[in-house]
């Protein structure tokens, strides 16, 4: 192992991203509050809603929140995958598909001939939006490690900011994150 | 097991459990024995009142190393029974993981969140997220009865509702059908719907569901976040509690 | 109990209008109805006094009951891994085709389902079909399904179908004691009542002879243990649920050994005190019922079964036969007694024991057709003489049911010892790649191994013995395993209910080529799990096979693996198909790579 020592210890590149999420684990982040500032003596955000930088860089971290919906969402966890050494699913829909999930009995399809074309006081002769640019949605919303490998699972809906703070902390420590009682929550 | 572990199972005495002595009583299983004596080893199908069933697998132990479920093993003088370790923490974890995928368990929007066995078993074990994929599968919700809701999507098919049923009630209101991954609950009605069912809310069957999936309505999230069973306290730290 | 009369009320009758009839009341009515409507259950449920759901319980565990119309023609084809051999996937696929059917769905006019079933243990003269749960159809050929596809279109019944196609050849290759001459029936019996119940038990312990349907549990001590359990009434119950793929060794006994097997039962019921026997019968061997019923008929008139049995006053025993329903799992003893008792087969908490409390919570011994074959032989020939055959953990003989890539399938008895590859060259295996050695819950042996000894000191086995030649994918072996598992969990615990589903879901993905090593890694861990966890035998068993041809024949694996160290479960293109098809797109972002 390479244990060349750096005259300055380098800031962790860290990236966000929602794919199919509300931002409510964003705005849970968030919630850390002035630890923020402690948080960018370590880390450097590189693309982030927090940022607004719109691609992705090289990254050591990579925290995704909400699942997977549609092929845009499979496009950019592939590039998160392919740029972070290091990908969290934070919160339920990440995990395990969350609420966009309770859709997942049903025909997509036929949900979109119902809104666009069968909704009652719709124009008559409507249309599925069909324009090349729109991203498709999929048969079943996904949880992210169903697609790719994921390296760290943060549930909660959302995860309180004291458990995002406590996982990324112990993660940056170099230890596993271990959340405990009252930190790891589900709902 | 031998003539002679019979023999000694009969008598009362002691076993360690993870080093620690334990008393039993006749008859008792090692769960039964630990659980009263206020030990923990995880268990969900498992119930004061109703005795074993042995389906969950969540009370996995081992006993003078061979691995069992602590539900079916009768305590016996001389037995180590090894509880809290990392491999059957970890085997237990995996168990929990495949409950999970199996149904539809969404805690986010669940009246039972906070109070359910399930979740705060997977919370005490540390089960982060479900390892393998989703089932999504289709599972139904009976509404029609006028004060509980039956919803499958969270059924971990533990038959205390069945037992409760039969053994208390005297009802026979659920059982359990199908085979394989297609086991489902069963209601003892001629349109199989709870509304023309026996049950009344105030039955045992109607109030033992350790997960969402029997739930009295009109209830919703009465119980503040912070004032839930499992807020304060795990479950491994509350294994006095004899009511679910 | 007033309710007016219902339209099964003889045949509740017939069975007492007793509960733990229940299995055998609804195998009854689905031979005559076809399926069991919900009005069927409801009939039943109120003619035997059992809460409706209860009924459907039982009706809803057990793969041959229908619960929804099937037509007057249900073919089940059978799907062992020998079956696949024969082309029986494209066959099915065929009759399908001629007689226009969607897979799994009855055809609109009520008149046919084509379907599969679990090895239906004809493995030496198959491909095989089950007709109606009934009717068997052997050595299927394309030829046979043509014209069977012009038989249910002139809806001929069965019974008029060619009587070649229903031959099933007992193809007895190399036969030593069970299979050899037969001692005449009532000598076992006479030698059993001249030593005295004790004195005959002492003399099996003597033989050190061990079960023969797999467990190899040692015979004596289950029946010294049952006849000292305190009770005033014990059973002796005959395990014929044969249902380990590659098995057929006990359809041979029963069909051309029948006396030799109830005269095993009869000296049980001496040894035990058992008055009442009980044969479990798989409901695949339906068809040998009739033929059993005979030999228990004309044993009770040779004075060999009933009251006074061989004119000795107080010692009445006699034998009933139970037919199955389509359960694996209840080749288990526990469960093959709560199917006995008219539940779901789901096994029960042990200890207790059967031989303690069993069937009807009396002791009970449940013990295999061949071991009871070998009682009979004991009892004639001393159980010295069996002891010195064999080896010395492993007494006697043992009979292997040998099918596959081999020029002589069939039945062979040799002496428990036997090398693997004596085997081989007998059956005339050639170019062999693997043998799958007691069924896919037994071993997998490759070519290096052929030298290792078939008993209980190395590779145990209840009998079946199917051979792989090299043209053959270990892959495709062990995914055919993995479903067999999987279609035949009980459902009762997580890690056998939801590892079974997990394990077939991976070898699909395997099977599709989208595998990684994450998959490997996962099947390992299930296999670790499931066998310590489960409530019983078939989940701790049910990653053998995979755990084996991985170890063995990773290249079979390697080969569906894209080496990546992650891939997708699910074919993504195929995930945006509901979308293409709403919006009518399938421009370059309509579609989706499985693999980045």
């Amino acid at each position: 192992m390479n244990t060349a020592v750096f005259p300055h210890p380098r800031k962790l590149k860290l990236a966000t991203v929602s794919l199919a999420g509300c931002f409510g684990c964003h705005m849970s982040f968030l919630d850390i509050d002035e630890r923020l500032l402690d948080l960018l003596e370590l880390v450097e955000f590189d693309r982030s809603p927090l940022t607004d930088i719109k691609t992705i860089g090289k990254c050591d971290i990579g925290l995704i929140e909400g699942g997977l919906c549609n092929a845009e969402n499979v496009h950019v966890l592939r590039e998160f995958r392919a740029n972070c050494k290091i990908l969290i699913a934070m919160g339920a829909c990440a995990v395990n598909g969350g609420l966009p999930a309770q859709r997942n009995q049903l025909d997509v399809g036929q949900m979109m001939r119902d809104v666009y074309c069968h909704q009652v006081g719709g124009t008559a002769g409507n249309q599925i939006p069909n324009d090349p640019e729109l991203p498709l949605p999929l048969n079943h919303v996904h949880p992210i490690h169903e697609v790719v490998h994921i390296d760290y699972f943060l549930p909660g809906c959302p995860p309180s900011g004291d458990a995002i703070w406590t996982f990324l902390t112990e993660l940056l420590a170099g230890r596993t994150p271990h959340l405990g009682h009252g930190l790891l929550r589900y709902d | 097991m031998s003539t002679n572990d019979r023999i000694d199972a009969l008598s009362p005495g002691t076993f360690m459990l993870d080093g620690e002595e334990i008393d039993f009583g006749p008859g008792e299983s090692i769960l039964e024995a630990a659980t009263r004596t206020g030990h923990y080893i995880p268990h969900l199908c498992w119930h004061p009142e109703f005795g074993a069933k042995g389906s969950c697998r969540l009370c996995t132990v081992r006993i003078n190393g061979r691995i069992g479920a602590a539900c079916t093993v009768q305590a016996a003088s001389g037995q180590e029974v090894q509880n809290n370790t990392d491999e059957l923490n970890a085997l237990r974890k995996t168990l929990l993981q495949m409950i999970f995928i199996e149904g539809n368990h969404f805690c986010p929007s669940c009246e039972k969140s906070g109070n359910c066995r399930l979740q705060a078993t997977a919370y005490d074990i540390g089960m982060e997220g479900p390892h393998f994929e989703e089932f999504y599968p289709e599972r139904r919700v009976d509404a029609s009865h006028p004060d509980l809701l039956l919803d499958l999507n969270r059924c971990i098919l533990c038959s205390l509702c069945v037992r409760a049923s039969h053994d208390v009630d005297r009802k026979d209101v659920f059982a359990i059908g199908g085979h394989g991954i297609h086991t489902h609950l069963l209601i003892n009605s001629p349109n199989g719907l709870m509304a023309d069912s026996a049950l009344q809310a105030s039955d045992r069957a109607a109030n033992v569901c350790p997960v969402g999936a029997i739930l009295h309505k009109r209830v919703g999230f009465a119980t503040p976040i912070g004032k839930r069973k499992f807020d304060t306290l795990a479950v491994s730290e509350q294994v006095e509690e004899t009511k679910p | 109990m007033n309710r007016l009369p219902g339209p099964f009320d003889a045949l509740l009758t017939r069975h007492g209008n007793a509960p733990h009839r229940l299995v055998q009341i609804l195998r009854e009515i689905q031979a005559q109805q076809s399926w069991l409507s919900p009005d069927t259950l409801s009939a039943v449920a109120s003619g035997l006094g059992l809460p409706l759901a209860h009924v459907e319980g039982v009706a809803g565990f057990y793969r041959f009951f229908c619960g929804q119309p099937v037509g007057q023609y249900r073919v089940l084809f059978s799907d062992n891994v020998t079956d696949r051999m024969g082309g029986s996937e494209e066959m099915m696929r065929h009759l399908r085709h001629l007689l226009k059917l969607e897979p799994n769905k009855m055809r609109a006019d009520g008149r046919v389902s084509v379907s599969s079933t679990s090895c239906t243990g004809l493995c030496d003269q198959g491909p095989a079909a089950l007709i109606n749960h009934h009717h068997i159809v052997t050595r299927l050929t394309p030829g046979r399904i043509e014209h069977m596809a012009a038989l249910i279109e002139r809806q001929v019944p069965p019974s008029e179908w060619p009587a070649e196609w229903s031959r099933v050849d007992d193809q007895i290759r190399l036969a030593n004691v069970k299979l050899g001459t037969q001692p005449a029936p009532g000598a076992g019996i006479a030698a059993a009542l001249a030593r005295g119940p004790q004195g005959m038990l002492d003399d099996l312990k003597r033989s050190k002879l061990r079960g023969r349907g797999g467990a190899g549990y040692a015979t004596g001590t289950k029946w010294q243990l049952c006849r000292n359990a305190r009770s005033a009434t014990h059973y002796v119950v005959c395990n014929a649920d044969e249902g380990e793929p590659g098995t057929f060794k006990d359809r041979v006994l029963l069909t051309s050994y029948a006396d030799t097997v109830f005269e095993g039962m009869t000296i049980a019921g001496f040894v035990v005190g058992a008055r009442k026997g009980l044969v479990y019968l798989r409901g695949e061997y339906r068809y040998l019922l009739d033929a059993l019923q005979a030999v228990i008929e004309r044993r009770r008139s040779q004075g060999l079964l009933g009251t006074s049995i061989q004119g000795q006053v107080g010692f009445d025993f006699d034998i009933e036969i139970h037919v199955g329903a389509g359960a694996y799992v209840c080749g288990e003893e526990s469960a093959l007694i709560e199917s006995l008792e008219g539940k779901r087969g789901t096994p029960r908490i042990r200890p207790p024991f059967p031989v303690e409390r069993g069937y009807l919570n009396e002791p009970t011994t449940v013990n295999n057709v061949e071991t009871f074959c070998a009682v009979t032989h004991i009892a004639v020939h001393t159980g010295a003489w069996w002891a010195s055959i064999g080896t010395p953990q492993s007494t006697g003989t043992k009979i292997h049911s040998v099918s596959g890539d081999c020029e002589r399938p069939g039945l062979y008895e040799y002496p428990f010892g036997t090398r693997i590859g004596r085997i081989l060259e007998d059956c005339g295996a050639r170019d062999t790649q693997a043998v799958q050695v007691g069924g896919p819950s037994g071993v997998c042996i490759s070519a290096m191994e052929f030298g290792r000894r078939i008993g209980f000191e190395d590779v145990p086995t209840a009998g079946a013995f199917m051979v792989f030649d090299r043209t053959r994918d270990m892959f495709e072996v062990a995914l055919n395993f993995a479903q067999f598992f999987a279609h035949e969990s009980c459902g009762f615990c997580t890690p056998c209910r939801v590892g079974t589903e997990l394990v077939v879901r991976r070898m699909d993905k395997l099977k599709r080529g989208y595998g990684s090593s994450e998959d490997v890694q996962v099947l390992y861990e299930l296999d670790k799990l499931m066998h310590g966890s489960t409530h019983c035998g078939l989940g701790a068993a049910a990653c053998n096979p995979l755990r084996d041809t991985i170890a063995k024949f990773r290249p079979a694996y390697e080969q569906h693996m894209k080496s990546l160290h992650f891939a997708p479960g699910f074919d993504m293109d195929a995930e945006l198909s509901q979308a293409r098809l709403a919006t009518g797109r399938d421009d370059s972002g309509a579609h989706l790579e499985t693999l980045a």
